[in-house]
This record gives structure tokens, sequence and C-alpha cells, in this order.
């Protein structure tokens, strides 16, 4: 008997990787929930109906998803050409700010378009702002060899302190008592809910259509092509004629415009406005997601909703028996520690003869 | 300009300049020493809030100030060891390990403060680090010891790293791993020893901030300083000497900020303020980028007997 490296390792080889790392996890986190002196199946039992048990629940976790899978998503299709994008939590503010510039109550008047052009109007602008903020990033990383993660982390802490300053400012809602909180979406904007007496809102559909592009275009298309090539190895991309700059350049615009739709779905479905407090590290959160799906676009949905099940979940667990919900944090950053190494699992079979 | 010339003219800000500089030039070493060794530890952020909580909740039950600065290296180091399983051990992504390792530290402190306390208002405190008075010496009897250390920590591990064998050898594992191995040097031990020591460091610089600093262990108090070392590590070339530079330049220019921020008569928004660290960080990393003398191994797992 030996271990051997897969040349290529199968869908079920990956997926039973991520489920035994979920569970490696759980089997952790019970030893801290233990320690806060709470019951450990009944809590976990808490959790997932929290999380799942209910219509209610199910609606919360769905809506949870919904900016999760956006950043899940660019993380995933940045990760795919090595291009370590940290930066979706700013460029998910970005987005939102963007949003409500364009499609925002403006001294109680907007822009007078007609709500067919204000939309995607709205829509372009978060994922321009977005795209745009990777821009500088990626132009540093291929041009002047600057890495990326430093300076996309930096860019976060930047992008909120200008988002607080705008909110304390030009883009102040005058009608919110003193609230850092920008103007409000014109009525129309909006996107419709789902699901009755729910949070719910139509921002699912559009992430899950584009999860389903993203998965088309990194299969079929050439843009797919080059983002492996380069991702598998740059070097020897560029010898074959892939063009490497111009890649990771379409790439970091490609998973900025995602977090940054990700922003504006956020305030046009949830919220109609932007704070300070939108975002909980959707940024952060999404690369988790995004190494759990082992960065396939339609594992980003999957993992995006399990996240935010136990994100959820944590919330009313905590309420019900004293964890502290920060529990739910342990459990995501565990998990991608533990998917990593059964991903490396995945990588080997054992052959029973030599 | 005079109000600026009134900052530089006073002693106190000199003395906040110091004061800011430290939990830098700690963890700006400690990722030094990782990335020497070609090991790139983005665990920082993290391990700073797990050593500024632990050596905290050693002091607040009891424990001399300095053991609880032992016990936030201690606490560092471990997490240390598990990047270092993970990256040199088992060759993962070392930017993912490390941000992972920076949610579940973070995580963890956040748990682990309010199982003790709960949801409090008023964070509880301790008595921190006293000023060192007796050393008569005017910006520096400001300071507490643990600025001592880090300043003396700088010309030691400069010494080591760059005057003895061991360092030569660390120097070897981060540059050429190949030829280390080659020459009798054991790469995946150093590598090793190295993140699990840098790692201890950052536990300290992340204590620096609730046993001297502050009193109290707030959430997000070290907001980022982690990150900032990451950079200040290019910007010193990967030297002791340069980094400590980078830290003492770098706090001039925060404490400034902080100065003219407080001096209330400005136009601009106090966040535009704020930015400024972390966007000179980033003029930092654009400003050397051409002459970075990365060391060749860095971010490349090694394999035995794999090139």
């Amino acid at each position: 008997m030996r271990l051997e490296r897969r040349t290529r390792s199968s869908p079920a080889a990956i997926a039973a990787a991520s489920v035994g790392a979920i569970l490696f996890t759980l089997a952790v986190s019970a030893v801290l929930v233990a320690a806060a002196g709470a019951p450990v199946g009944r809590t976990y039992a808490l959790l997932l109906q929290g999380g799942f048990g209910s219509v209610f629940a199910w609606s919360e976790t769905l809506t949870r998803a919904i900016p999760l899978i956006f950043t899940g998503l660019a993380a995933a299709v940045a990760f795919r050409a090595r291009l370590f994008n940290i930066g979706a939590e700013g460029q998910l503010y970005a987005g939102a700010l963007a949003a409500v510039a364009v499609g925002g109550l403006h001294d109680g008047a907007g822009l007078d378009w007609p709500m067919w052009l204000l939309f995607p109007a709205m829509l372009a602008a978060a994922a321009l702002a977005g795209a745009l903020l990777l821009l500088g990033p990626a132009l540093m990383k291929s041009r002047l060899g600057v890495d990326e993660v430093v300076t996309t982390l930096l860019l976060n802490f930047i992008v909120l302190l200008g988002v607080s300053a705008l909110l304390d400012g030009p883009m102040k809602d005058p009608t919110a008592m003193g609230w850092p909180q920008s103007v409000a979406l014109q009525d129309g904007l909006s996107l419709s809910q789902l699901w009755p007496q729910t949070r719910l809102h139509s921002g699912l559909i559009g992430a899950c259509v584009l999860a389903a592009g993203l998965w088309l275009v990194l299969k079929r298309a050439r843009l797919g092509f080059d983002i492996r090539a380069v991702g598998a190895n740059a070097r020897a991309a560029a010898f074959a004629g892939v063009p490497v700059t111009r890649t990771v350049v379409v790439v970091a615009m490609l998973s900025g415009a995602l977090a940054g739709l990700g922003g504006a779905v956020e305030v046009a479905g949830r919220t109609g406005y932007l704070t300070l407090d939108m975002s909980p590290g959707y940024g952060y959160t999404g690369i988790v997601i995004a190494m759990l799906a082992a960065l396939h676009p339609l594992g980003v949905v999957a993992a995006a909703i399990f996240t935010a099940g136990v994100l959820v979940g944590a919330d009313s667990m905590s309420r019900a028996v004293g964890v502290p919900s920060s529990i739910a944090d342990v459990i995501v950053a565990t998990s991608l520690l533990a998917v990593l190494v059964a991903s490396l699992a995945a990588q080997f079979r054992i052959r029973l003869k030599g | 300009m005079n109000e600026i010339a009134d900052i530089l003219a006073n002693p106190a800000f000199w003395s906040a300049v110091l004061r800011i500089a430290t939990p830098l030039i700690l963890g700006t070493l400690g990722v030094l020493l990782c990335e020497r060794a070609g090991v790139l530890h983005l665990g920082i952020e993290g391990i700073m809030v797990a050593g500024a909580l632990s050596g905290w909740l050693a002091v607040y039950h009891g424990a001399p100030l300095w053991a609880g600065m032992a016990c936030a290296a201690v606490v560092g180091a471990l997490f240390g060891l598990l990047h270092a399983a993970l990256t040199v051990g088992l060759a993962l992504s070392q930017h993912v390990c490390g941000l992972g390792i920076t949610l579940l530290a973070t995580a963890l402190s956040y748990f682990s403060y309010r199982l003790a306390f709960g949801q409090v208002s008023t964070p509880p405190t301790i008595t921190p680090f006293a000023p060192m008075a007796w050393l008569g010496v005017p910006v520096l009897a400001e300071q507490t010891a643990p600025t001592l250390m880090a300043l003396a920590l700088v010309p030691v591990l400069a010494w080591v790293l760059l005057r003895t064998p061991l360092g030569l050898a660390l120097r070897m594992v981060g540059e050429n791993p190949q030829a280390a191995e080659s020459q009798g040097i054991p790469v995946l031990p150093m590598r090793t020893g190295a993140i699990v020591a840098g790692s201890a460091i950052m536990g300290m610089a992340g204590a620096f901030l609730t046993l001297s600093a502050f009193n109290a262990f707030y959430f997000n108090m070290v907001n980022g300083r982690g990150w900032i070392c990451v950079a200040l590590v290019v910007f010193a070339s990967w030297r002791p000497g340069k980094a400590l530079l980078g830290a003492l330049l770098f706090s001039f220019f925060d404490a400034l900020q902080l100065r003219l921020q407080q001096s209330g008569d400005s136009a601009l928004p106090y966040q535009l303020y704020l930015m400024l660290p972390y966007a000179l960080s980033i003029l930092a990393l654009v400003l050397v980028a051409r002459k970075a003398a990365y060391p060749q191994a860095l971010m490349k797992p090694y394999r035995k007997g794999e090139r």
C-alpha cells in the first residue's frame, strides 16, 4: 500500500474533503462549547435550527448568503489567477457608495432618469467602483511587483475611513437625525421581495445567475483558460503566449466588480441606504467561502449558504444557551484551515498494490 | 507651519512617537524573522490580538506584568507553530494560511473575552507598566520597560541574523533552501524555529497595547497595525536596523497627524488623518518596489527532494 499523488483531484474527493473539514471543525468547536459550560449536543441542535430549522431561518440564512456569494465569487475568480484579492470588504463598500451616489435621493431629488436606465446605471457604477479599486493593486502587482495582499488589505481601511468621511459630510442623509447614514435610494430602485413577510430579496437570483455565468466563463471561454494558465504558472503561461498582465487586469476588474455589485445589491435589497456597519466582514468571509468551495463558482453558492446558516444560527443559539456568538467566526476560521489540509489529502490516493 | 514647529518642539510629542512605534518595532521584527527564513506570515494581525488579550488576561488574574508578556509570547508561539505546521510541514499556501490564522486568533480572542466577561459596558482594567522615570533621560523616561526591550531587540536580532553562523544558516534557508540542505542545514526545522520565534515577538507586540499603552482590552484595538508591519518589512529591505528606522518614521507621521487632528481648527474631516498611516504604508511599498530585495525563497514552500 502506498500514497500517490493524483494527477487531478476528482470532484468527489474535493467534496469529501470539504465535508470532512467541516466535521473536524465542529468537533474542535465542541471543546469551546463545553468550555462555555453549555451542552454540546443541544448547542449544535440550536445552531442548526437557528440557521436552517424553519421557513424564517431559511429566509434569514439566504438573505445573509447573498453578499457572501458576491464576495465569495470575487475571491474565487481572483485566487484562480493567483491574484490574492483580500480587498473585497473595501470593494463592497465602494460599490455600495457608488450605488447611493447614482441612485440616491440627493436633497430629496435624485437623478431624473427613467427607472429602466437608472437601475442599470446604479449597478454599473457599483461594479465600476469595485473594479477600479482593485485595478490599482493589480497594476502595482504586475508592473512593480508589489504584493497585492498587503495593498488590498490596507485599502480596506482607507475605503472604510473614506466612506465614514462621506457619510459625515456630502453623502449624509439630512433627515437621519445625526446618524452617519447615507442618503436613501429612490423608491423604484429597491429589489423586490422574494418571499412575503421576510427580508429575502431578488438579489439571490442575481447572485445565482452570476455564479452560473462565471462558471460557464471559466469552463468554456478563452478567459477561463487564460486564468487557469496564469494561476498554474505565470512564467510558463507567458511563454505559451498567454497575455499575463492583461489577464491579471481583467481578473482584477472582474473580481472587484463582483464585490462592488454585492455592495449595491445589499443596499438595494436590504436597507435602502448605506451605513458603516453594512458588512460584518463579508469581504473576509468571502475568502473562506471561496476556499471551502475549492474556488468553484457553483460551490461558492453552497458554501455561502452553509456559512450564512452558521452565522445566523449562532446568533439565535447564543441568545438561548449563552455561548458567545463569536463561536461562528471560530467555526468559519477553523473550517478554512481544515479545508486547506483536507484538500491536500484529496490530492493523494491510496494504492493498494504498488 | 508655526503649529507644526510647536508640536515638534514638545518632548511629549517625541515620547508619543516612541510609544506608537513600539508595537510596530516588535511586529516588524517578528515578520522580518519569518520572511528571512522564507515564510510569509499574515497571521500577525490575529496573533497581535491574541497576544493583547492573553497577556492582559494573565495580569488581570494576578500575574506580574512580565509574566503577562511571557504569556503573550507563548500564545504567539503556539499560533506560530500552527502556521509552521501548515506552511512548512504541509507546504500549503502561505497567504491563505496566514489569513486563516488571523481570522482564527481574532475570533478565539473575542470568544474568550466574551466568555470571561460577558457583555460588559466598561472593560475591566489592570495597572499597566509604569514609565521609567528613574532613567532621567528626557523622552526615554516617559517610556515603559517593553519599549526598552523592543529597542534592545533590534541590535540583538541584527547581530544574530547578520553576524552569527545561525543567522547565516537562517538567511540561506530563506534564499536557497536546496543549497542550504546540501550544506547539511535542516531547512524545515530552521523555518519552523524562525516562525515560532517571530510569532512570539508578534504576541508581545500585541501585549504592549494592553499592558503598556492602554490598561484594558478593546475589540478592534490592533486595527491594522499588523498589516502595517508586513508593509514595513518590505520598506526596511528585511534589515532590522532599517525596520527600526521605518517604524520610527512611520510613527512620527502617525503622531503628527494625531496632534494636527487634535488641534481642532482643521477644515479636513478627521478620517483623512486616520487614513494617513495606511496610505503611507502603500506609498512606502510602491517607493521601494523597484529595488526590493525579497528573500529569494519567500513564499516558496520547500519539499525535500523536489525542486
